[in-house]
């Protein structure tokens, strides 16, 4: 498949912005059950809310340049029924929605708790706004990842992996978006952040090299002999149709060589893993913002990479018919 | 139910093209807009196209053989392509199984190409939607022209006659005899899109002519019959060489 950037900076950025709003909601959660010493964090979660919702509005403003008539995208909210893709569009503000508000209701200190839950935990507005943004953001994470996914010929993707990886890349970035924050406002979550940040980066590592296993040994199940219906074990396309090439030849084939293809794989297990990992584990000996920043940029740049390779690796049945111009 | 559907024998297609002309013809000079083409007559010519007439050869020198292969929409009877359409702009027609795109609704997302194994869609680079076959709806069901030729432009131009037009759930309709009689197939099937266009095979004729059919074992007039016979009486009558 072609590498679309509109795509590509869609996924990274949302992903960011969900595992941002989850690595807070997940230090509100913890100090509520007293894992995590409790203080005033109200002004830090509302700033955070904001960064999160600012990182999906950029992922939503970068899928607009993916589509042929943007003013027409409102449409695409009907399909919800059978299109993955709908269902993305619908969720996608709603989760905006829900974490604008729970981080205005930190802002407000909103945390009057409206009523006891059994076994004494106090719940207040922000833990019910927050815990709906918790089910919208995974869902996001469902919807993206089920839009890939879902399409059974592009075997690379048909795979639980897929939306495995898309949960674990967009929470390491969050994560580290939020240990960065943290210690750039300086508040005591850098550490917990951190860890967590880790965490999702190894096992990111871990699946998504499981995904990159899986998709060399796979075996594509259409050859041209079931795409022409001629039974032979030699056969060359001579003419596709057109000289100059089509939307066939330019949406599905990313045009690169396999050297470069296989580059940017390396390229991205040590930016987006390997670089990280050292330097989230060197922030724990050396405090401030500087090593997270510089962990969550590379990251970052090697998750662009990791998305492109993505689309790149997907062998789309159709180029069967697209070999050879002439 | 109907499911209208192309028919394509690939033992008479010649290559010759004339169904991608005339289908971009019609097409391109309907209500729904021109069919853009992007340099037409420069060095990279890119266009878009409801049909293709691509080759392929099959075999190694000297044994090849060329096949035309023409390649349009398929209208399958469980189209990946509808369902992921995030608009509802793609659909299949109930009453005649036409899969269409409804230009209006179109927001050019091209997830549908991506859903569709046969690349059988095309993103307009200027009105900036998914365009494919139609099986020219709007002229099959035109009552302004005479009955004859209510059929694809693709069809009604063919000139060896390879593509033909009609109803696959109706078992006696042209097409569907000649998918049953002809060994009819389907392309990728492995994907459980049942496509509704089906292809003919290359078929050759040869006879088989056995050893004894070229030389009668028992042939009354051979040297060896004609010795063992040597009186008047005994030779061969006409009896032995006519079957009555």
């Amino acid at each position: 498949m072609h590498p679309a950037f509109s795509v590509i900076f869609l996924t990274t950025l949302i992903g960011a912005g969900q595992g941002l709003f989850l690595a807070l909601y997940t230090s509100q959660v913890y100090s509520l059950f007293k894992l995590l010493p409790t203080q005033h964090m109200g002004l830090f979660y509302a700033v955070g809310a904001l960064l999160a919702v600012l990182l999906l509005v950029a992922g939503l403003v970068a899928s607009f340049f993916h589509l042929g008539h943007p003013e027409r995208a409102w449409r695409a909210a009907s399909q919800w029924r059978t299109s993955w893709l709908s269902r993305e569009v619908i969720v996608l503000p709603v989760a905006m929605l829900f974490i604008a508000l729970w981080g205005a209701a930190h802002y407000h200190d909103l945390t009057r708790p409206l009523f006891q839950a059994p076994g004494g935990t106090e719940v207040d507005l922000t833990l019910i706004l927050g815990f709906i943004a918790t089910i919208a953001a995974f869902a996001l994470f469902i919807c993206t990842g089920m839009i890939y996914a879902s399409l059974k010929f592009l075997q690379e993707w048909h795979s639980p992996l897929t939306i495995i990886n898309f949960i674990l890349l967009g929470s390491a970035s969050g994560f580290l978006t939020a240990t960065t924050l943290s210690a750039l406002l300086d508040t005591s979550l850098t550490h917990f952040y951190a860890g967590w940040a880790l965490l999702f980066t190894v096992a990111g590592l871990v699946f998504r090299g499981a995904s990159l296993i899986r998709n060399k040994r796979l075996r594509p199940k259409s050859d041209l002999r079931s795409a022409i219906g001629v039974r032979h074990t030699n056969m060359a396309q001579k003419a596709q149709g057109a000289m100059g090439g089509s939307f066939n030849t330019r949406e599905f084939f990313h045009g690169k060589r396999d050297s470069f293809v296989r580059s940017i794989k390396y390229i991205f297990i040590v930016l987006a893993f390997v670089i990280p990992a050292a330097l989230i584990i060197a922030s724990f000996y050396r405090p401030g913002y500087l090593l997270p920043l510089l962990a969550f940029g590379i990251q970052y740049v090697g998750l662009i990479a990791e998305r492109w390779y993505f689309f790149a690796e997907a062998r789309h049945p159709q180029n069967l018919y697209y070999q050879s111009i002439a | 139910m109907t499911q209208l559907a192309l028919v394509i024998d690939l033992n008479v297609c010649v290559g010759c093209h004339a169904c991608v002309t005339s289908c971009k013809e019609w097409n391109t000079s309907g209500e729904a807009g021109p069919m853009t083409d992007k340099n037409p007559y420069g060095a990279d010519p890119s266009g878009t196209f409801f049909n293709r007439v691509q080759t392929f050869e099959v075999g190694e020198f000297p044994c090849t053989e060329t096949v035309h292969f023409p390649k349009s929409c398929l209208h399958c009877e469980d189209p990946p392509c509808v369902p992921v359409c995030p608009t509802g702009a793609s659909y299949k027609r109930a009453e005649d199984g036409i899969v269409l795109v409804d230009y209006d609704k179109c927001i050019g997302c091209k997830y549908c190409s991506w859903a569709c194994p046969y690349g059988a869609r095309e993103l307009d680079e200027k009105q900036k939607v998914m365009k494919k076959c139609t099986l020219c709806v709007d002229r099959i069901y035109d009552e302004s022209l005479p009955e004859s030729e209510r059929k694809p432009a693709c069809v009604m131009s063919c000139p060896t006659s390879a593509r033909l037009f009609g109803d696959i759930h109706d078992p006696e309709s042209e097409v569907s005899v000649a998918i049953r009689e002809h060994g009819g197939y389907q392309l990728m099937p492995e994907w459980g899109t049942n496509p509704s266009n089906h292809y003919l095979p290359r078929r050759k004729t040869r006879i088989k002519i056995h050893e004894d059919e070229l030389e009668r074992v028992d042939n009354p007039l051979s040297k060896e019959e004609r010795k063992r016979h040597v009186g008047p009486s005994e030779g061969p009558s006409i009896d032995d060489m006519a079957s009555w």
